[in-house]
């Protein structure tokens, strides 16, 4: 598949602590891309190197084809975790500056921008000056300012956060529709059902290294260890004395939902499901038999606990 | 398409213009400059002596009718005990004078007053008997035409000075330049200090408000620095020039007035005539508002570009109080290195400062009126332009680091690592 962005063994220090530690990723064209991480991980870094903000001590970023450049950022749409607006310019204006700033025509932001502010209902806060907005408000014309030139390469650090419901949803479905139509989403989020969502692949960094990778459902199947639950009717004890020599961890779930009961259990190995399943049928009346996958949530917490634990001691720099 | 600078200039420059603070100011300024002109003459002619009525006691009989009553200053021998005029209303003060006061002046005047007395009714009271008692001392040496002597001994020297450096001699007036340079001296000093600090307060609080990330992910940093600068730098001279319009106007109308209302007056002092003459000359003053624009302008990129990495160093204002001694220091050092340069344009200090560009810009102003070598203007000018053009390297470097740093307020010696910075 196509990559429209490599970023290949970055590194950058600054003077008292390593912000990224040799990183690398790739970026499918036409997916959404989540990049994880706890706080002081290095994302913003990272991020910010990848707009050209700042440059890599070492390492290289490739855009498409080619090395990355300021010209380049034209066709990327940033959406930073901190925003803020000028508060004394009025919407319209300022809108207009940051499309002209990424190159468009006066013309054009303008036509574009009038179908951006009636398709998100904000057409009557044109002329207000950003102080009188809500913050909800303002991260609107944020979005828009955002995404207005079209880029190809769309950047949102933490997009939903200070977004009621209605608006997250909102929000969720034009960044959906944003990638329908072409453009690459990276993502930035501590919200993991977000991510569970809408990310295709995810980059998990932890104190500045990259330490794990992946599409986000084949993740979720490598780290389910196997696990099943099993709804059943009939004996409990029968049934689990019969299947625990080929599962671990037998866990029963003591309250019965709608008179079905449960065990979770976790298989030797992928290739025995059809012998439980054949073991349990003759000794219980199989209700459900479902995959337990976890949750981005449980995935991040025990990838960053490993690794912290792995570097107790933090490399010297 | 433009490029970003210059929607980054337009911004800046359209959004202060606009904005009702700077149109105001820019009518109100030059009202408040002539009113702190005004207002000391003013002053002076409210606060003088009121209107008061002054009991004389005099027990030397020889000063009391000599006394002059002058504008609201009366005064009134009377012959009465102190102590009764003293609870009289009808006198604001007394004045008593002892016998032997020819003689002996000191310990035998005494003033009471209800209230404190102004400084103004002192001197004036204190002026009448010295010259009573001066008369009385020389008719006591019993001289004819004593009068008239004096008088004719009587002298009020007036310089006609000419430049013999210049090609044709011309008269100078070297108040007119020390007045020109002071004041072209400070409004170098007001504009680098108002804009200057302008400069940092506003990328503080782009910092401050986080607007920032997302305009440099558009801009390179450099140019959204450099933009600023440019764009408030433009807003600088748009007041000057509009003040300047203001001025020549004024000087269009008032100018030939004075000028042949000055000749007119035969008395006038010579001085003045050469002032006005020289104030009318076009080319004179020309020379003087090209020297001082480019010196403004460079005064004030230098010194922007230090405000403009000392705001992208810190979050809040409070703390950029103690880095931007790096720019006030020299500026008042400059300013008081001035005052004593258009005392005396040639010293070696004024020499030096004109060389060093923290000092250049107004230690310039301050001896170009007095009509000093141009190559000296030139030199000074290029070592200005050329150290703006490294300190605003430097400050992209520093402010490049210093708009993401957050926190922590910086010391001048990570200033200087931020620079290393690749």
């Amino acid at each position: 598949m196509e990559n429209i962005l490599t970023v290949e063994n970055v590194s950058k220090a600054f003077t008292n602590h390593v912000a990224l530690d040799d990183v690398s990723i790739e970026v499918p064209r036409g997916k959404v891309y989540g990049l994880l991480g706890p706080n002081g991980a290095g994302k913003t870094t990272l991020i910010r190197i990848i707009n050209h903000i700042t440059a890599p001590d070492s390492g290289r970023v490739i855009f498409e084809d080619h090395e990355l450049t300021a010209a380049d950022i034209v066709n990327i749409g940033y959406l930073p975790e901190e925003r803020g607006l000028y508060k004394k310019m009025k919407v319209g204006d300022q809108a207009l500056f940051f499309a002209r700033l990424k190159g468009m025509s006066r013309r054009q932001a303008e036509a574009s921008l009038r179908e951006w502010f009636d398709k998100l209902e904000i057409s009557s806060w044109w002329n207000k000056k950003v102080e009188e907005l809500s913050k909800g408000m303002a991260q609107k014309v944020q979005f828009i300012v955002t995404v207005l030139h079209n880029p190809r390469l769309l950047i949102f650090d933490e997009p939903f956060s200070g977004f009621d419901p209605i608006n997250a949803n909102v929000l969720k479905r034009e960044i959906l529709a944003l990638r329908d139509a072409g453009a690459t989403v990276i993502f930035s989020t501590h919200n993991m059902a977000s991510v569970e969502e809408l990310c295709d692949n995810i980059t998990l960094i932890n104190k500045s290294r990259n330490i794990l990778t992946g599409n986000v459902a084949e993740l979720r199947r490598r780290f389910s260890d196997n696990r099943y639950e099993l709804g059943f009717e009939g004996d409990e004890k029968a049934l689990v004395s019969t299947i625990t020599p080929m599962v671990k961890m037998i866990e029963p779930i003591p309250a019965d939902r709608d008179g079905i009961s449960h065990i979770r259990f976790s298989l030797n190995s992928p290739d025995d499901t059809r012998t439980v399943i054949a073991t349990a049928n003759s000794n219980a009346c199989i209700r459900t038999f479902n995959p337990l996958l976890p949750s981005m949530d449980e995935i991040f917490i025990r990838t960053v606990e490993e690794s912290n634990h792995k570097t107790e001691t933090p490399p010297a720099i | 398409m433009k490029s970003a600078l210059s929607i980054i200039i337009s911004r800046e420059y359209l959004e202060r213009v606009k904005r009702k603070s700077f149109i105001i100011t820019t009518i109100l300024m030059p009202l408040l400059m002539l009113a702190m002109m005004v207002a000391p003459a003013l002053i002076m002619a409210l606060s003088g002596p009121e209107k008061q009525t002054i009991a004389v006691i005099d027990d030397s009989g020889i000063v009391a009718p000599r006394l002059q009553n002058e504008g609201d200053i009366t005064f009134k021998p009377v012959n009465a005990p102190l102590a009764d005029l003293k609870a009289d209303d009808n006198f604001q003060a007394i004045l008593v004078i002892g016998k032997d006061v020819i003689s002996v002046p000191e310990g035998n005047i005494t003033l009471y007053t209800h209230g404190s007395p102004s400084m103004v009714t002192e001197r004036y009271i204190s002026d009448q008997l010295s010259d009573v008692i001066e008369d009385q001392r020389i008719r006591a040496y019993d001289i004819d035409n004593l009068h008239q002597i004096l008088e004719e001994v009587s002298v009020d020297v007036q310089l006609q000075t000419y430049r013999l450096d210049k090609e044709e001699e011309t008269a100078t007036s070297s108040i007119l330049s020390y007045l020109l340079g002071t004041f072209m001296m400070l409004i170098l000093y007001m504009f680098i200090m108002l804009y200057g600090q302008m400069v940092m307060t506003s990328i503080i609080e782009e910092k401050n408000n986080r607007v920032l990330e997302l305009v440099v992910s558009s801009v390179k940093p450099t140019d959204l620095m450099m933009g600023k600068i440019l764009g408030i730098g433009a807003v600088a001279i748009t007041q000057i020039l509009i003040w300047a319009v203001l001025l020549i106007g004024c000087s269009i109308w008032v100018m030939p007035m004075l000028s042949t209302s000055v000749a007119q007056s035969g008395t006038a002092d010579p001085a003045m005539i050469q002032a006005v003459m020289q104030l009318a000359d076009p080319s004179f003053m020309g020379q003087l508002l090209i020297f001082m624009v480019l010196f403004l302008i460079g005064g004030y990129l230098f010194y922007s570009s230090i405000y403009a990495a000392i705001g992208s160093a810190v979050d809040n204002i409070q703390d950029a109080s103690q880095l931007t001694s790096i720019a006030i220091v020299p500026i008042i050092l400059a300013l008081i290195i001035s005052m004593s340069v258009v005392q005396d344009p040639n010293s070696t200090l004024a020499l030096w400062t004109s060389y060093i560009p923290f000092t250049s810009p107004m230690v310039m102003m301050a001896r170009v009126p007095f009509g000093i070598p141009v190559w000296q203007s030139i030199i000074s000018l290029v070592v200005l332009y050329i150290s703006f053009i490294g300190m605003i390297w430097l400050a992209a470097k520093i402010y490049r680091v210093g708009i993401f740093m957050y926190g922590k307020k910086p010391t001048i010696a990570e200033l200087i690592r931020w620079t290393r910075y690749k």
